[in-house]
């Protein structure tokens, strides 16, 4: 739908007035209204705190289920894949190996499964009030962080006890972190608006991330893909974040020309996911 | 101080869904076989067809059985400080006209213009998280009506009184009572401070005390000079708070005016409420060979045939009749019905010139004056009859030959003063009290009585 504000001076009903909205057929395509966004800032905020507010109620461990789920993946494939399968990971112990790409992995993992529910987890509050749709895609790239900032302590206890220290490379870990928010942000934008419509992909999702964790070099080494199809699978956004955690927090070498071609993607994927997002907005209400 | 700007301009607003089709038999397994490996496009094209309308016209009749239109060309205007009504049957679309004003869903065609903040109550307490407790729900959920995180911390404790739930502010919602919940979310709600406000039927929930509050609540808001629509089904809600009604129907506006006449014309739908019946041939005139009625009317003190009666003013009713044959005596009289069935009186023709006497044939005009301040609010039913007494033979009645509407403007000198709320009781005269004031008390604080 198209909704245009601005100001009109002549009003004189009270100091907040003064905007006039317009209600009319959405026709074409519309990007993201920051000013919007930036209005319902509050709201935005609320949700998040709402999300993690509600994550753990009720349970005994509470926030340390963020360390606990992941620990426990780790050790399993650790087991699995580093003493029983023999996976070559370029000589760095595996557990060092797993823990650092799991944690940014299972961010991702949780986020795009929350944030393609949300519209449809929300659907109760769509058809009785009006506020930015964005609101419910975004909300879990923030409110999962929190996770993700109290598993990260995983990572500096067992950096600690393999006495990795920090390099130099530490200052890029930023861009990756960035980056490994925008993943999920743009896959919740398609896939919610998609599920909205079509609830074949809430029954797709589970199998979908277990595929998209073995497309990441999370089990095993980049290095084992062979050489002439690195591009190529460079294309997908994961693998730049798993291969760049990895080398910010270990200190090898960082790998810029096999993580460019992921960034390009994942931009591709939000800029294009935002714009169906807004395009299927105005009709969610109805195909609900 | 009313501000004469538009706050609302609805131009022609027309929505239109697609509801569901009816699934075609196969008769044969192979068709049936073929149809499932093609449904997936089927399907595909199914839910497209849900939201993609390009060839339709909302003013065509329209035959096919897939489409429906909630609304066809709307348009109004709405003041800035106007109190709205918006009536109508169950599925007239004025739910639907209030999604579409709060940007919920777009209409199909047609535009609409919106000056000032507006803020929608379509439902109490949508956000609500059991797990959270009563103190950060009112956060999130004012949050959710558009309030700024300040603007909450600045009315929370306001909030928390007007809610009454202040013991239990710390606990998880879903311990609450449902009472408790809808006060809580209602007590929210009151206290967003937009320019323009949709409420839909939102008062339809809650208790008796819980109405009351809301619609005391509502008249502040509408006397604070914010533009309302207010969506009901609480008639006497509707003309007591809205000056102005719009009355919806299958989509379309059909009346658009002064509260009492569009609530007369929505209740009159299934009843005449209309304040004159004639009969213009004798065969149809009620009565048989000795006596016909011609016409039942009310009118006002003025002479003015009129549907709405003011409460304080007295209502004249009038029964024009025709004797056919002389030397009988006649019982001329009407019973008054409220909208409950409940008769009110029974009241029989009094003058002195005709009473008990044979009436020679001719035309008679018979006028009752009920006297102002005494009926009450509402619709009101006529049913004049009349008999002959010697001996004693009914020769006509009529049941609700016309209806006439009471209403209380409320300016201040009716039986019910300035107050807002319902009264009771079939009849509201206006009686005298007097008061005495003197400043010597009974009971002191230091005497035992």
């Amino acid at each position: 739908m198209s909704v245009i504000k601005f100001k009109n001076n002549t009003n004189t009903l009270n100091k907040r007035s003064g905007f006039i909205t317009i209600v009319k057929p959405q026709s074409g395509w519309q990007f993201i209204d920051f000013r919007e966004l930036k209005e319902y800032r509050d709201l935005f905020f609320s949700f998040v705190w709402r999300d993690v507010k509600v994550m753990y109620a009720q349970t005994v461990l509470g926030l340390s289920w963020a360390i606990l789920q992941p620990a426990i993946q780790i050790m399993i494939f650790t087991i699995i894949f580093g003493k029983v399968a023999r996976v070559s990971t370029d000589g760095v112990p595996y557990v060092l190996f797993s823990s650092v790409a799991i944690i940014p992995w299972s961010y991702i993992a949780q986020t795009m499964t929350q944030s393609s529910q949300s519209l449809i987890s929300g659907q109760h509050m769509l058809g009785k009030i009006y506020f930015p749709r964005l609101v419910f895609p975004i909300a879990p790239v923030l409110s999962k962080f929190i996770n993700f900032g109290i598993s990260m302590l995983i990572i500096s206890g067992i950096m600690v006890y393999y006495r990795v220290y920090p390099s130099v490379n530490l200052l890029f870990l930023p861009i990756f972190i960035i980056m490994m928010m925008l993943i999920p942000a743009a896959a919740g934008l398609w896939l919610s608006s998609l599920a909205i419509r079509f609830r074949d992909v809430q029954h797709i999702m589970p199998f979908f991330i277990q595929l998209l964790m073995y497309t990441a070099p999370i089990i095993y080494s980049a290095s084992t893909i062979p050489e002439h199809y690195r591009i190529l699978y460079s294309l997908n956004p994961l693998v730049g974040v798993i291969e760049g955690f990895r080398a910010c927090l270990l200190g090898t070498p960082i790998l810029w020309h096999y993580v460019w071609p992921g960034v390009i993607v994942g931009i591709l994927l939000l800029v294009t996911g935002a714009l169906y997002f807004r395009r299927m907005e105005s009709i969610i209400v109805d195909v609900i | 101080m009313r501000n004469e700007s538009k706050a609302i301009k609805v131009e022609n607003i027309s929505k239109c869904y697609r509801i569901g089709l009816k699934e075609n038999m196969h008769d044969t397994l192979a068709k049936t076989v073929f149809k499932t490996i093609k449904s997936p496009l089927d399907n595909y094209r199914r839910y497209r067809s849900l939201y993609k309308f390009d060839d339709l016209n909302p003013d065509s009749d329209d035959t096919r059985s897939d489409i429906i239109w909630a609304l066809r060309g709307i348009s109004f205007q709405v003041n800035a400080g106007e109190v709205v009504g918006i009536i109508g049957l169950n599925g007239s679309g004025k739910s639907t006209l209030l999604k579409i004003l709060s940007k919920i869903t777009d209409p199909t065609r047609g535009r609409a213009e919106i000056v000032g903040k507006l803020s929608s109550l379509l439902e109490v307490g949508t956000g609500f998280h059991s797990e959270l407790t009563g103190r950060e729900n009112i956060y999130l959920n004012g949050a959710i009506l558009g309030m700024k995180k300040k603007e909450i911390e600045r009315k929370f404790d306001e909030i928390v009184d007007f809610s009454g739930v202040e013991k239990f502010i710390d606990t998880p919602v879903k311990r609450y009572s449902s009472g408790m919940r809808v006060r809580l979310a209602f007590a929210v709600a009151a206290h967003l401070e937009p320019d323009i406000v949709l409420i839909d039927e939102v008062l339809a929930v809650g208790d008796i005390q819980f109405q009351k509050k809301c619609l005391n609540k509502m008249q502040d808001i509408g006397q604070q000079g914010r533009t309302v629509l207010f969506v009901s089904h609480n008639m006497q809600a509707v003309t007591r708070l809205c000056s102005r009604t719009i009355l919806l129907n299958n989509g379309k506006l059909i009346a658009d005016g002064p509260s009492h006449n569009v609530v007369s014309a929505y209740m009159g739908s299934d009843k005449s409420t209309r304040a004159v019946r004639e009969w213009n041939y004798p065969a149809d005139a009620p009565g048989d060979e000795v006596i016909k009625l011609w016409a039942v009317r009310i009118r006002t003190k003025d002479g003015l045939v009129s549907e709405a009666m003011d409460i304080r003013k007295p209502v004249y009713v009038e029964l024009e009749y025709e004797v056919l044959q002389p030397n009988y005596v006649f019982l001329v009289y009407y019973h008054l019905i409220n909208s409950d069935g409940l008769e009110l009186f029974e009241t029989i023709e009094n003058d002195a010139s005709w009473m008990d006497r044979p009436r020679p044939v001719g035309r008679y005009l018979s006028t009752c004056c009920i006297p102002g301040n005494l009926l009450s609010e509402g619709i009101l039913y006529v049913s004049p009859a009349i008999r002959t007494l010697n001996p004693e033979i009914r020769r006509l009645r009529v049941n609700d030959a016309v209806a006439f509407h009471v209403i209380d403007s409320l300016d201040g000198d009716s039986a019910r003063g300035t107050y807002m709320s319902n009264l009771g009781g079939v009849v509201r005269p206006l009686l005298k009290w007097e008061t005495h004031f003197t400043k010597q008390m009974k009971t002191q604080s230091n005497k035992i009585t």
